[in-house]
């Protein structure tokens, strides 16, 4: 790179003297640019690396957040965290809500997406509606439809009676066998107007005449959403993907405002577990152990999404 | 396949449909909040005697106001400081030129795929051991820290596609690092500063889990916890709690509504990267 910027004898004046300016910016550049990088690493640095590794170290422990005297108990925390029930149907649960939610939330706003990607009159103020509830608080959104799911003629079950159910009552939010998927209906509401915005986003970027000489070529619209667009999209589908993953592997909110990981302890997601082992039992060892599991989960995903963008960014 | 036919008349009918099934929550939300507490019919039928008591009440008695004053305070000084901080560090990245620099880079892209579980209980340890529990500054820090990596990923990635020629006009100029930073790079990055925004204002606004741990029972929490002990004082009074939830939702709607399309837009693009 030095070497392309050196000058030639028969540059000008104008060049030599721009490149003598380009030079003295690199090298006063690589002096001091560590600071321009220092405030930005002391808080990150603070909050997410010495933290992180804390809690590597303490989920070998038994410390319970107060006393000075805590010592190792080597894996522990992890032997008892695949032997106890109530956090293997949390590890459970948790593969539930992600897979649940990000096959749903993809499906629909897929589906969405290519409805609004047409003529309609009404795409734009469609487009608001659905994308709304991403914007609402996750706190106002459970409270609501823990109105909604309520037993005996709440407004969901009111719905079903006025599709034709009309013995159906479920206990949405109080039955175990019911609960996790309750709680995913309400993640999904929450979250498909996102996937519809990225798929829209992915679906403007086809170009219409590949479309319409398909068309003419004879392929039905099947045909052409598998041929044209689903491969012109793949990169919005995977970063969907990823994204509606990684968010149901971390869910906590909707969760612990709408049954607080109940009833029986059978809607807990790691996250509401973490939470409460640590900070209402007091267990800080058994937390980080959890936490460290959940850790592990979202990293491995984490690495995929992140080698993906890394190669979208690339093929563009 | 450019004109409206009725097969796209059709597909409009189904999605207005579909638009309003999926909008029965937010009625509800709105029809039960201006209902009488005596009245007890169905919440699918339009309120008869709306009233605007219950916005009064749980104004008054939720504490929502200063709850947002809370959480604008924290919301801004954690974006404007992910603003600064995240651009200079993704400027000093990607133009320096030592050894050191994209290690350092990585190191920094290791927050993406470490969830803040992980850290959760020796952060809010190191907090309690500073004496700072119950303030706003843990969580102002923890929302720089947690969302730099992402922002620097931003910024690193649109940074990549200016060209340098643009600072080395300045340094003609006599500009220092820092002046050709301020005066030339950062206006560049207005685009990219904008979904930086947005998505960092709406996670901090939105966030439940830090506050809870850190503001509950403080006078200084945030709207979501503000809404959170609320409802759990006012459990079954439905449309008082409905209109709690309404009221703290409307600052970011209004929002939402007068800049939907860079909102949106903010949302689709910050994904791409």
């Amino acid at each position: 790179m030095t070497a392309a910027t050196e000058p030639s004898p028969a540059e000008t004046g104008r060049t030599v003297r721009e490149s003598a300016a380009r030079r003295n910016a690199r090298r006063t550049g690589s002096r001091f640019i560590w600071l321009f990088i220092l405030p930005a690493a002391v808080f990150y640095g603070f909050v997410v690396l010495i933290p992180s590794f804390q809690g590597v170290f303490f989920s070998f422990t038994n410390w319970n957040g107060l006393s000075s005297d805590w010592s190792f108990v080597g894996i522990d925390n992890f032997t008892r965290l695949f032997e106890d029930a109530v956090s293997v149907k949390a590890i459970g649960n948790t593969f539930l809500y992600a897979i649940l939610s990000t096959v749903f939330e993809n499906i629909l706003g897929l589906l969405v997406a290519l409805a609004l990607h047409s003529r309609i009159k009404s795409r734009n103020v469609l487009r608001v509606l659905f994308f709304m509830p991403v914007v609402l608080l996750s706190v106002v959104i459970a409270y609501l439809w823990q109105y909604l799911f309520q037993v005996n003629n709440g407004a969901i079950t009111q719905l079903l009676h006025a599709i034709g159910l009309h013995d159906a009552n479920p206990n949405w939010l109080g039955d175990p066998n019911l609960v996790v998927y309750s709680i995913s209906i309400i993640v999904i509401w929450q979250f498909t107007g996102y996937t519809m915005v990225i798929y829209l986003a992915g679906l403007q970027g086809i170009p219409p005449e590949q479309l319409e000489a398909a068309a003419i070529d004879g392929a039905g619209p099947i045909a052409r959403f598998w041929y044209v667009v689903r491969p012109l999209l793949a990169p919005a589908i995977t970063v969907n993907i990823m994204l509606s993953l990684i968010r149901g592997f971390m869910i906590f909110d909707q969760v612990w405002v709408t049954t607080g990981g109940g009833p029986a302890d059978s809607s807990h997601s790691l996250s509401t577990l973490v939470y409460r082992t640590a900070f209402q039992f007091g267990e800080l060892g058994r937390g980080a152990a959890i936490a460290l599991v959940l850790a592990v989960i979202v990293g491995i995903l984490g690495f995929f999404q992140y080698r993906g963008l890394l190669r979208s960014g690339g093929a563009r | 396949m450019n004109r409206y036919t009725w097969r796209t008349g059709t597909l409009e009918g189904v999605m207005i449909v579909v638009a309003l099934i999926f909008m029965v929550p937010v009625y509800v939300l709105i029809n039960l909040s201006i209902r009488d507490q005596t009245d007890l019919s169905s919440p699918l039928v339009p309120t008869a005697n709306p009233t605007f008591d219950n916005f009064a009440n749980a104004w008054a008695q939720s504490g929502l106001g200063q709850a947002m004053v809370n959480s604008a305070v924290i919301t801004v000084v954690s974006v404007l400081l992910l603003v600064g901080l995240g651009s200079l560090c993704a400027y000093g990245l990607a133009r320096a030129t030592a050894r050191w620099s994209a290690p350092a880079f990585y190191l920094f892209m290791i927050g993406l795929l470490v969830p803040f579980q992980l850290g959760l209980v020796p952060l809010y340890r190191n907090f309690a051991a500073l004496g700072l529990l119950g303030t706003m500054v843990p969580l102002v820090i923890i929302y720089v820290g947690l969302r730099l990596p992402f922002t620097l990923f931003l910024y690193t990635t649109f940074l990549r596609q200016i060209p340098a020629e643009y600072e080395e006009a300045a340094s003609l100029d006599g500009a220092g690092t820092f002046g050709r930073f301020r005066r030339v790079v950062f206006p560049l990055l207005r685009p990219i500063t904008g979904t930086v925004i947005i998505l960092n204002g709406l996670f901090v606004w939105n966030d439940f889990l830090t506050p809870l741990l850190y503001l509950s029972g403080s006078p200084n929490r945030t709207v979501p916890i503000a809404v959170y002990s609320f409802v759990n004082e006012n459990t079954t009074v439905w449309p008082l709690v409905f209109a709690a939830l309404l009221i703290s939702v409307i600052p970011v709607l209004i929002a939402f509504f007068v800049f939907q399309k860079t909102l949106i837009q903010g949302f689709a693009s910050g994904i791409k990267g």
